[in-house]
């Protein structure tokens, strides 16, 4: 018992958890009543006794966890424990569990825990859509339906598809580079144990007084300062949702520029890695913005610091600004890294090299400037500065430009190769490509003032986001999980089931999101519980096909369970790629490669004849291409 | 080089299914009944914007399903396609046409916006008042008297709306006018509408405002200006004393713009 509480791990976490919120407590009641004031202060915007270990407690499990053991003894001159690697690779599922260092399980961790969410938070859509299957309300209330839908995007946005994306990066970047694993590992690991803890905070919300955080995820004062205590769980599990995304940024970076193999300069990178470089030079850049944004909500909701208080001088638009100055850089973020995935596997599947890859990472880079000047394009109509409007008009459609540019090399990519279509991934590829385009034509649309007066806050606005996270974002989830499944498991998922699973999402994203631009252009504002008799039929159609997207979700599940644990064995290089983490079995060895490969071409050489990307550990310059560049036990 | 592409057929398919799209599309009436100046503007400019997005929409699936069906890989064929790594001219076209047309999309809705905003000579003024979850609306003249739950408005006359929020921020929204600004505490925002057509419409709260937001509705009446002068005439109750301070105290948004004049 004594060494359990010892040994980093569970036990020790939990009473850390429980260490610190005590701590917290206690602290906040001894000082209340020090002070002469009522120990609990429960007006709802307030219960400092349950912020202060809702700060705490997370802190205290991640030190028991283990988490900073290693630099709390350096930072205390006590000797450290050497690192034998014995926090390596992952023996059974239970290792899964554990405080680990390798850049593998990390993405697997994140993929996993990720995908939990994605899961509670479709569930919670399907609640949505039930009760908006017809008019009048029927199943949840309206208070409930407002938590409902804005957990559901707080779980989708900042716990499934940014850190999934940094999953999936997380287990393949480093192979890319012939990095033997990310640059700071302890962080990494760090990194990702935030996360489980900031879903923990928005689902555990729905235990409040009063109700989950109900003031959508954009979170607007004034309606979030006077709300209810659920607001504040949300205001804090952005900051570990945050500081997660930050921390793994900023490894991303130092990994990328540090430690790529000898040979891969920057134009020899793949676009992968690319999209990813861009991706944390908004995510270091931007995120600190809505860490402020909610920071500053939670004072004026606890300190009466008066930064968003009307009455009080404060100043109500300035929130959309601050906030929005971190969310629309980061619908990029959650973007650019799929627009990555989307090239490793049409390249990969059309047996072509990406058509114009220069221009390509340089449209990676131009949308990361321009997408730091277009945040007002949400506050059209917000009564801000109207002079601000057009500027940012203009800055919105020429986003479009690089975007264009990206969706015109991939189809350029196609022509002359030889497309094979076996493949899930290249099914969700293929479709991203004209759904994204949905998405980014009514995207361009929004751009314009006069059409967005009329449609903001409308259901154009939800079919829009929804074009481009779901038929964007998550279609290359989709199409990164299967693309990579079979290094990440070393096992095959099954085809058939994958292609019911594409049909099946392609056809809901569409029956579910094309008619929602209708309703709301004709009239019907997003974020209600109740609407007009007259849009009844649209939205039972709307729910029958949200119920269908929602149902072969189930089958993309089983799949992948089931394949990962009977699925045949996958070979090391079962697309014939190219790039450095095909040519090392499947799954990779525990530290990635004997040697650091040597990378002397471009990622993308297919129909070159003789030209490699790299050469691995064992090999001459010499061998001739067709031989099986396999390093590591089968 | 490495065969051609039959370019001319392609556009031809392209064309024809832009055409056919922009048929069915433009035959929809999409944004509802139009009843202020400002909204056949906007909905000719989402006109406009349709057929160029046909064209788009077009031009990705031709390309698309022109390369499935003419490249796609026989069973068994592991060969590799041509190495064709670029091509500078078509990537330059490709950053250069995208530019013009957004560009074009941008000057074409920065002169309608302009235009549904330019203040005409004579404009009356009625102030909007919002709270959880009520509408309530007060009219010029010497009685400064309200209506709440009903706004009314003279037709053919130049309305402007200048808002006020009394707790969170609500949002006006007339479909029919096509015209929507928010409600925000602390300051007052303006919104231009000039009706056109009589009848009665539904003001819609657009901005999530609490459990009530779903049925924050307003009606209102657009009615020729005498019998609005009649119903104004009618109304006995006075803006009470905390609204008609927030019209005091509000601020505004937007300055005078800096062509008219320094200060």
């Amino acid at each position: 018992m004594l060494a359990a509480i010892k040994r980093p791990g569970w036990t020790r976490g939990a009473l850390g958890a429980l260490a610190f919120a005590a701590f917290g407590f206690g602290l906040v009641i001894s000082l209340r009543a020090i002070s002469g004031l009522p120990l609990y202060q429960t007006e709802q915007t307030g219960y400092p006794h349950v912020i202060v270990p809702l700060i705490l407690a997370p802190l205290g499990f991640l030190a028991g966890f283990g988490c900073f053991d290693y630099w709390l003894r350096w930072a205390a001159g006590a000797p450290t424990i050497p690192d034998d690697h014995s926090q390596h690779g992952a023996k059974t599922w239970k290792d899964y569990f554990r405080f680990n260092t390798d850049h593998k399980v990390i993405g697997i961790q994140y993929i996993c825990t990720t995908f939990f969410f994605f899961f509670v938070g479709g569930l919670m859509a399907m609640l949505i859509r039930a009760e908006l299957a017809q008019p009048g309300t029927q199943i949840v209330d309206a208070a409930t339906y407002n938590s409902l839908f804005s957990t559901h995007a707080v779980l989708m946005i900042f716990v499934f598809v940014i850190p999934v994306f940094a999953g999936i990066a997380n287990y393949v970047l480093p192979l890319m580079i012939g990095a033997p694993d990310m640059a700071f590992p302890r962080l990494n690991a760090l990194s990702f144990w935030m996360l489980p803890l900031a879903g923990i905070l928005f689902i555990g919300s729905f235990l409040a007084p009063g109700g989950a955080f109900d003031a959508g995820w954009t979170g607007y004062a004034p309606l979030s300062t006077g709300a209810p205590l659920g607001q504040s769980f949300f205001n804090l599990g952005v900051q570990f949702a945050g500081a997660s995304s930050i921390l793994t940024a900023l490894n991303f970076l130092v990994t990328i520029i540090t430690m790529r193999a000898p040979g891969m300069t920057f134009w020899r990178m793949p676009l992968l890695v690319w999209a990813n470089l861009s991706t944390s030079l908004l995510v270091v850049a931007a995120t600190p913005f809505i860490a402020g944004a909610q920071f500053m909500v939670l004072l004026d909701r606890l300190l009466h610091t008066n930064f968003f208080q009307f009455a009080a001088g404060g100043d109500v638009v300035s929130y959309q600004h601050i906030f929005w100055f971190y969310s629309h850089p980061a619908v990029y973020i959650m973007m650019l890294p799929g627009f990555g995935i989307v090239s490793e596997v049409i390249s990969t599947h059309a047996r072509k090299p990406i058509f114009g890859y220069r221009l390509m990472a340089l449209a990676l880079l131009g949308i990361v400037v321009l997408s730091y000047s277009v945040w007002a394009h949400h506050m059209f109509v917000s009564g801000m500065f109207s002079w601000l409007r057009v500027p940012m008009m203009l800055t919105t459609l020429l986003i479009a430009v690089p975007t264009g540019i990206k969706i015109f090399s991939w189809l350029g990519t196609l022509y002359f190769g030889k497309i094979h279509t076996y493949s899930t991934s290249m099914l969700f590829a293929l479709a991203f490509i004209v759904t994204f385009t949905i998405g980014g034509i009514s995207g361009v649309m929004l751009g314009m003032v006069p059409i967005d007066i009329h449609v903001t806050d409308t259901y154009f606005i939800v079919a829009h986001i929804h074009f481009v996270l779901f038929g964007g974002s998550v279609f290359t989830i989709f199409a990164g999980i299967y693309h990579w499944f079979p290094k990440m498991t070393g096992r095959m998922y099954d085809e058939k089931l994958g292609r019911v699973h594409f049909w099946g999402t392609l056809i809901g994203t569409w029956g579910t999101f094309v008619p929602m631009h209708w309703i709301g252009m004709d009239g019907m504002p997003r974020r209600v519980a109740d609407y007009a008799s007259q849009f009844g039929n649209w939205n039972l159609l709307i729910s029958c096909f949200a119920f269908m997207l929602g149902a072969v979700q189930l089958i993309f599940l089983y799949n992948m369970i089931v394949s990962w644990r009977f699925g045949p064995r996958a070979p090391a290089n079962p697309w014939r790629a190219n790039s450095i983490e095909w040519q090392v079995s499947s799954p990779p060895p525990i530290f990635n490669f004997d040697e650091i490969p040597r990378v002397v071409g471009g990622p993308y050489e297919f129909g070159v004849p003789g030209a490699r990307h790299a050469i691995m550990a064992g090999e001459g310059a010499e061998v001739p291409a067709t031989e099986p560049s396999v390093v590591g036990s089968p | 080089m490495y065969g051609r592409l039959p370019i001319v057929k392609m556009l031809a398919a392209i064309v024809a299914l832009t055409a056919a799209i922009s048929a069915v599309m433009l035959s929809i009436n999409w944004d509802g009944q139009e009843a202020s100046t400002a909204a056949s503007k906007i909905d000719d400019l989402l006109n406009v914007m349709i057929v160029i997005s046909s064209f788009v929409f077009s031009l990705v699936v031709v390309a698309l399903f022109y390369a499935l069906w003419k490249f796609k890989a026989k069973p068994g064929d592991e060969s590799d396609g041509e190495p064709i790594h670029g091509n500078t001219r078509l990537e330059i076209a490709w950053t250069l046409i995208p530019t013009i047309i957004v560009l074009f999309g941008g000057g074409y809705s920065w002169k309608v916006l302009d235009e549904i905003e330019k203040p005409a000579k004579n404009p009356l003024t009625v102030d909007v008042f919002s709270q959880q979850y009520a509408w309530s609306f007060g009219y010029p003249g010497k009685g400064n008297v309200w209506s709440q739950g009903e706004l009314h408005v003279p037709v053919n006359r130049q309305i402007q709306f200048k808002m006020h929020a009394q707790d969170v921020i609500h949002s006006f929204w007339v479909p029919e006018w096509r015209i929507k600004k928010d409600n925000v505490p602390g300051i007052t925002t303006t919104a231009i509408v000039t009706p056109d057509k009589v009848g009665t419409y539904q003001l819609v709260c657009t901005e999530l405002c609490g459990f009530g937001h779903a049925t924050m509705r307003a009606k209102v009446v657009v009615e020729p200006p005498g019998q609005f002068q009649k119903w104004v005439a009618g109304l006995k109750e006075k803006v009470p004393q905390p609204l008609a301070e927030s019209v005091v105290q509000d601020t505004e948004t937007n300055p005078a713009p800096l062509s008219a004049g320094g200060a």
